[in-house]
């Protein structure tokens, strides 16, 4: 207990976490196989979406139901720039798709900022039901049902002619998570961070205290979009296609019960969520061929685990994983303080 | 380096000796027979058993109904398994459930690459879905068979060599329907229905259909009607149904599935329209389309009876055809290792494509690698199974069924398959042809043999 006790000065603090966390998330992708790599990328691609739907809807308190389909604007964005010839290089495909997603997300914000509670998820959540559609009005561009084909990034030659394809994918999805969750961590430390959180806990005090409550609104929409778009951009090449299935309204409800599972209102939480999101399918999906059930129940199955999960998270851990792991920590350290003090207060009465 | 190497030649000596040793077992246990023995010859061979993987909707919009073709095909492979295998190898057959979401389909194919380490992909279901994992699968080199689309992109032998469709495609299948509707109904006008628009499905069915009719005897109204898949969709066809009416159509075309075929006949009758209903082979279906009607999938019950005098097509025996041999082989094995799912066209189909997936192990020899099964498709060693019309694969063509039969519904709701069937390609233009060939017969023990 006594022993590491990071610095205080949020940027060094911040760099002390999230590089010896990469460099170890790195080694791990040559320990497993590429199945496991390409799950991490999935892991990492999830996260920044979560985080950035934290920062939304943990954090400033603007529930949205609709992220699923800024991921879509990221995705679209770069599959388009992909689709003629020559292609844009890989990075500008990043940037280009945090950017419309980011410029989506502002417009949504200036809309958001006027309304509040169920008003909000209503509007949030046609926006998820409807942006795929557009896909598909507009399908000599978009491709229509059938989507737009994305190659995943090559891997430089550098690392060798054998570098598999799944571990170079995971890299990327891990620097971009890193960097990312670096970003938002020292936003939320610092004094974006302040008054997005006194906008959530008190619209008038944070009126009253001279904060422009619709600007921050509108701000941590862009925030959030931003990163929806570099995940749906990353989403695009860890799945191979970008077509309106994809982009259902699940994708959405995923993402909003990652972040309530592994602990509203933080980014640790966010990844601790994208884990379950992405690992709990995998652990699942073999049920429907290998038990001697029905096949409406096997069929199910994994459905129901996926229920059994949330409703357990919702019951025995309110606050989500996080929050749980923090209170338990919590409470051992009081625990180990108090004793402590009883053990000085028994020598010095002694 | 120099050191190290008696200890590499010691270790060199132990491998030949290893190998000489498996030599001689191999010629011991080849026995009487003359033949060698089984070996793990590639991902997913072993010497007892074969594993091979799919990805299906057992869950989400596109279940009902095609939730029962990968079982049906299992159900097969249990029969198969249980009278001695393919080469004494048991076919372990692993589907997982992608809920018709790409992005489920690019994991999930992984997880069967990667970590089940299947020897082939077979029968995975769905454009959208397949088209993810196309260019993977083919990049890794593993035999992507019978995809269960009709979507002509299967057919790509350059880009796509691993890759081979089964079913007709969309388009042969609209140049087929437009050609009756051509000497049937001769004077009319004719109206389209499809899923679209900006969809493979009714925008291929619709190319060939307009091959036909456009030039032929019939006038074709336009625009097309058009629906979306969506659940939601389906209680709102009758707009569509009423545009056709007040545009005087008589026979109206439809590439839809079967929720929208259902709902399409039960909103048209509901304002009092009968037009001729001519309907692609996937949204036609009789038992799947009684059950939706029958059911109250639509918000009511509504009777079957109005599916009598529907126009449909099929390239494999009807299910209700009870005096078919390969139906009454199909239903036997249904009826013993999957006793649960109605019998009806999913589960014909699921058996047809797990019956040509035994034809193809069998044609790729004992100890087959990944490329040979490519090869022996590709060289059609076997028969058309229990299909109408023969396979068109070759080692520039991987379409699969080259045409389809007419079928035709009357009272009951009972379909019965009319005329001869015909086939044709998917160019425009392409000659339809009446097919004279002789349906095969199953083998007496059901079981394709080498």
């Amino acid at each position: 207990m006594t022993g590491i006790r990071l610095p205080q000065a949020t940027l060094l603090r911040h760099a002390l976490i999230f590089l010896p966390l990469a460099l170890l998330l790195l080694a791990l992708t040559y320990v497993v196989d590429a199945f496991t790599d390409y799950n991490i990328a999935g892991i990492a691609i999830f996260a920044i979406a979560a985080a950035g739907l934290t920062i939304l809807t943990g954090i400033n308190g603007q529930l949205s139901l609709g992220h699923g389909a800024l991921m879509a604007v990221g995705a679209y964005t770069t599959s388009l720039l992909l689709k003629g010839q020559p292609q844009f290089p890989f990075l500008l495909t990043l940037l280009a798709s945090i950017v419309t997603a980011g410029l989506a997300g502002g417009i949504i914000g200036v809309a958001a900022a006027r309304l509040r509670g169920p008003y909000l998820a209503g509007a949030t959540l046609s926006l998820a039901v409807g942006l795929p559609q557009i896909a598909i009005h507009f399908g000599g561009l978009l491709g229509g049902n059938q989507g737009l084909n994305v190659a995943p990034p090559a891997a430089p030659a550098a690392l060798g002619g054998d570098f598999p394809q799944e571990r170079w994918l995971a890299w990327i999805a891990i620097v971009a998570a890193m960097i990312t969750l670096f970003l938002l961590a020292n936003l939320v430390r610092g004094g974006t961070g302040r008054t997005l959180r006194a906008v959530h806990d008190n619209e008038t005090a944070a009126r009253l205290a001279g904060i422009d409550v619709a600007r921050v609104q509108v701000t941590a929409f862009v925030i959030s979009a931003a990163c929806a778009g570099l995940s749906g951009s990353l989403f695009a090449y860890w799945v191979g296609i970008t077509a309106p299935t994809g982009f259902g309204l699940q994708l959405s409800l995923q993402l909003l019960s990652a972040i309530v599972i592994g602990g509203l209102g933080s980014l640790w939480g966010a990844v601790w969520g994208s884990i379950i999101l992405v690992l709990l399918p995998v652990w699942t999906s073999g049920l429907a061929s290998n038990l001697n059930l029905s096949s409406d129940i096997t069929n199910n199955l994994p459905l129901a685990v996926y229920g059994a999960v949330l409703i357990f998270a919702m019951v025995v851990l309110p606050r989500g994983i996080q929050g749980t792991a923090t209170s338990l920590f919590g409470g051992a350290r009081q625990l180990y303080l108090k004793r402590r003090l009883n053990q000085q207060t028994v020598e010095v009465e002694s | 380096m120099k050191a190290r190497l008696p200890n590499s030649r010691r270790w060199l000596k132990a491998a030949c000796a290893g190998v000489a040793c498996a030599l001689v077992a191999a010629c011991g246990s080849g026995g009487g027979s003359g033949s060698t023995s089984n070996q793990a010859s590639a991902p997913g061979i072993t010497a007892t058993s074969v594993t091979i993987g799919s990805t299906q909707p057992l869950t989400g919009p596109a279940a009902p109904g095609y939730s029962e073709i990968a079982p049906a095909s299992n159900a097969y492979f249990k029969y198969v398994n249980a009278h001695g295998g393919v080469f004494g190898r048991s076919i372990n057959y692993k589907f997982l459930d992608d809920q018709y979401n790409p992005t489920n389909t690019a994991s999930l194919t992984r997880q069967l690459v990667l970590q089940d380490n299947v020897y082939a992909v077979l029968d995975a279901l769905g454009t959208p879905t397949h088209l993810a994992v196309v260019d993977y699968l083919n990049q890794e080199k593993v035999p992507d068979l019978f995809v269960a689309s009709g979507c002509n992109c299967w057919n790509n032998v350059s880009a796509h060599p691993y890759t081979f469709g089964w079913q007709p495609d969309y388009t042969i299948e609209g140049k087929i329907l437009g050609n009756y509707i051509n000497q049937t109904y001769a004077g009319k006008k004719v109206g389209y229905f499809a899923q679209g628009p900006n969809d493979e499905f009714g925008d291929d069915g619709i190319a060939g259909l307009n091959d036909v009719l456009k030039g032929g005897g019939v006038t074709v109204v336009s625009p097309a009607q058009y629906y979306a898949p969506t659940a939601a969709g389906a209680m709102g066809v009758k707009a569509e149904m009423a545009a056709m009416q007040a545009a005087g159509v008589q026979v109206i075309a439809s590439f839809s599935i079967p929720l929208f075929t259902a709902a399409a006949m039960a909103s048209a009758a509901s304002i009092n329209y009968h037009p001729q209903f001519v309907v692609s082979n996937v949204g036609a279906d009789i038992p799947t389309l009684t059950g939706i009607l029958t059911g109250g999938a639509l918000g009511a019950t509504i009777p079957a009876a109005l599916l009598t005098g529907m126009v449909s097509d099929n390239y494999l025996p009807l299910s209700s055809d009870t005096s078919n041999p390969w139906i009454t082989l199909f239903k036997s094995i249904h009826d013993q290792y999957a006793p649960n799912l109605p019998f009806d066209g999913n589960v014909v189909y699921g058996e047809a494509v797990a019956y040509t997936f035994v034809q193809s192990l069998l044609a790729a020899g004992q100890n087959p690698t990944r490329g040979d099964i490519v090869n022996a498709i590709n060289n059609s060693h076997f028969t058309n199974g229990p299909g109408l019309v023969p396979f068109g694969y070759s080692s520039s063509d991987h379409l699969g069924y080259t045409g389809v039969q007419m079928v035709t519904v009357g009272a009951g709701p009972a379909a019965t398959l009319v005329g001869s069937p015909f086939t044709t390609d998917d160019s425009a233009g392409g000659a339809i042809t009446a097919y004279s060939g002789t349906a095969a017969t199953p083998p007496s023990n059901g079981i394709p043999s080498h």
